[in-house]
């Protein structure tokens, strides 16, 4: 069985791999590419953990081939931070513990940084919401709601 | 998950070709949000993947100068979503389709995919059967088009003949008046699959309704296009009575299943319910236009 030479970009550095037709775009991240941040929950789309953007939207890489990274531009958790510099959610996160495991957190953070880019402004539910599709197995959502309604708010204090 | 092979035409004649060649051992690659999860539980075992979003007319979204709109089959909703007009000619259908799965299944989820899965839960399927969507269906026959209804055959299934590839959803013009509207009653908030789910377009002049369609969900093994509820609605004002003659239609459409997410008495039930729920949210979005 022939391997398939993938030409994308992640994070915004160019980069191929080869990987098999039916293998995910988890499986490549995590394999070959090295990028253990984005995490496996469950594997069929319903916890986020996996959680990465494909030219900007938001998408669950379990549920993608990772042949299908051909020619787009991916985002994962580590290109978040901006070299030492901290995402001012991932701050927000540390700051107020918004996090217990860690586990879900990478893909929380990708869906809050996806959110706050569409609606600077978001309402308590409309977070909620946004999260909705980001499973926490210790169940701490109330921190990381607050999390990132302040971030929102911190956010649009720097933006004025 | 091994020996798979994974095509990307570029042309609808050869995902056409690749497909009917394959003689079912192949499947199409919309969104894949049921696609993989199917893969990775072992539930089908496909020899070909044809990966059908290089295809143009399978991505664009088209403003026919009729006042149609036409989707292309592997529109994600999150495109649609952002669509500037889309959701302002069709709103019911666009809540329909945002309600499949979570933003990251949105950002992939496509109502082609939703379609031709063939659950009789699918949220965008009673939309658009109550919005009188048609879709383009081309195979090694050629291309044809049929009504969003005929499309499902039962659960998993279809009327597609082998080879076939839906291509594209042809929402018809919107006359003055017109409104649509999707409900669908789950036992959560959010992220869950329909117990019911109900589509229903509506015009109206003057306060009196002179078009009506009603589509339901998740009551039978197939999505149901009630033409009889329509029938209760056109010529009314959506007065009590109307709406309840209108309810019994969907009630006695019914032919539910029991599962774990709702008992064939409340399945019943609910239908008649969210047509009124519906209906009255539609009328409102008429009103508006």
């Amino acid at each position: 069985m022939s391997k398939l030479h993938v030409s994308t970009t992640i994070n915004g550095e160019p980069v191929e791999f080869l990987c098999d037709p039916s293998a995910s775009m988890l499986d490549a991240l995590r394999g070959p590419l090295g990028l253990t941040g984005t995490k496996e929950g469950c594997g069929t789309g319903d916890c986020g953990a996996c959680s990465i953007t494909v030219d900007g939207r938001l998408v669950c890489a379990c549920l993608m081939l990772a042949v299908e990274a051909e020619g787009h531009e991916i985002g994962t958790i580590e290109g978040m931070a901006q070299g030492d510099e901290l995402h001012p959610l991932q701050r927000k996160f540390l700051e107020m513990a918004a996090l217990q495991c860690g586990i879900c957190t990478p893909g929380v953070l990708m869906a809050s940084r996806a959110l706050l880019e569409k609606n600077p402004d978001p309402t308590e539910e409309e977070v909620r919401f946004g999260l909705a599709g980001n499973l926490c197995r210790c169940t701490g959502y109330d921190k990381i709601v607050r999390a990132v309604l302040e971030t929102a708010a911190e956010m649009r204090e720097a933006a004025r | 998950m091994t020996d798979i092979r994974y095509v990307a035409p570029s042309t609808l004649e050869e995902a056409v070709g690749a497909f009917a060649a394959a003689s079912g051992a192949a499947r199409i690659l919309a969104g894949g949000t049921d696609l993989l999860v199917q893969m990775r539980n072992g539930v089908v075992k496909p020899g070909t993947i044809i990966d059908i979003k290089k295809i143009a007319e399978m991505t664009a979204i088209e403003e026919l100068p009729d006042g149609r709109i036409r989707i292309g089959a592997a529109v994600p909703g999150v495109v649609l979503a952002e669509h500037p007009r889309f959701g302002k000619a069709w709103p019911g259908v666009l809540e329909a389709i945002n309600l499949i799965g979570s933003k990251q299944v949105q950002g992939r989820a496509s109502p082609g995919g939703n379609l031709c899965n063939g659950s009789p839960a699918g949220d965008s399927v009673p939309a658009m059967i109550a919005a009188g969507a048609v879709v383009t269906v081309q195979g090694p026959g050629g291309r044809r088009e049929m009504p969003v209804e005929a499309v499902p055959a039962g659960p998993g299934r279809t009327n597609l003949a082998p080879g076939e590839i839906v291509v594209a959803f042809t929402l018809p013009a919107r006359p003055k008046g017109s409104g649509d509207a999707y409900l669908r009653m789950i036992p959560r908030t959010e992220m869950d699959i329909a117990v019911v789910g109900c589509g229903v377009s509506l015009t109206m002049a003057g306060g009196v309704v002179t078009a009506a369609r009603v589509g339901l969900g998740a009551v039978a093994p197939t999505v149901l296009l009630v033409e009889d509820a329509a029938k209760a609605l056109i010529g009314s004002r959506l007065d009590d009575a109307a709406l309840e003659a209108a309810a019994a239609a969907c009630r006695a459409a019914c032919k539910p299943i029991n599962d774990k997410r709702g008992t064939i008495a409340y399945r019943i039930k609910v239908a008649g319910v969210l047509l009124k729920r519906t209906a009255a949210i539609a009328a409102a979005r008429a009103g508006g236009n």
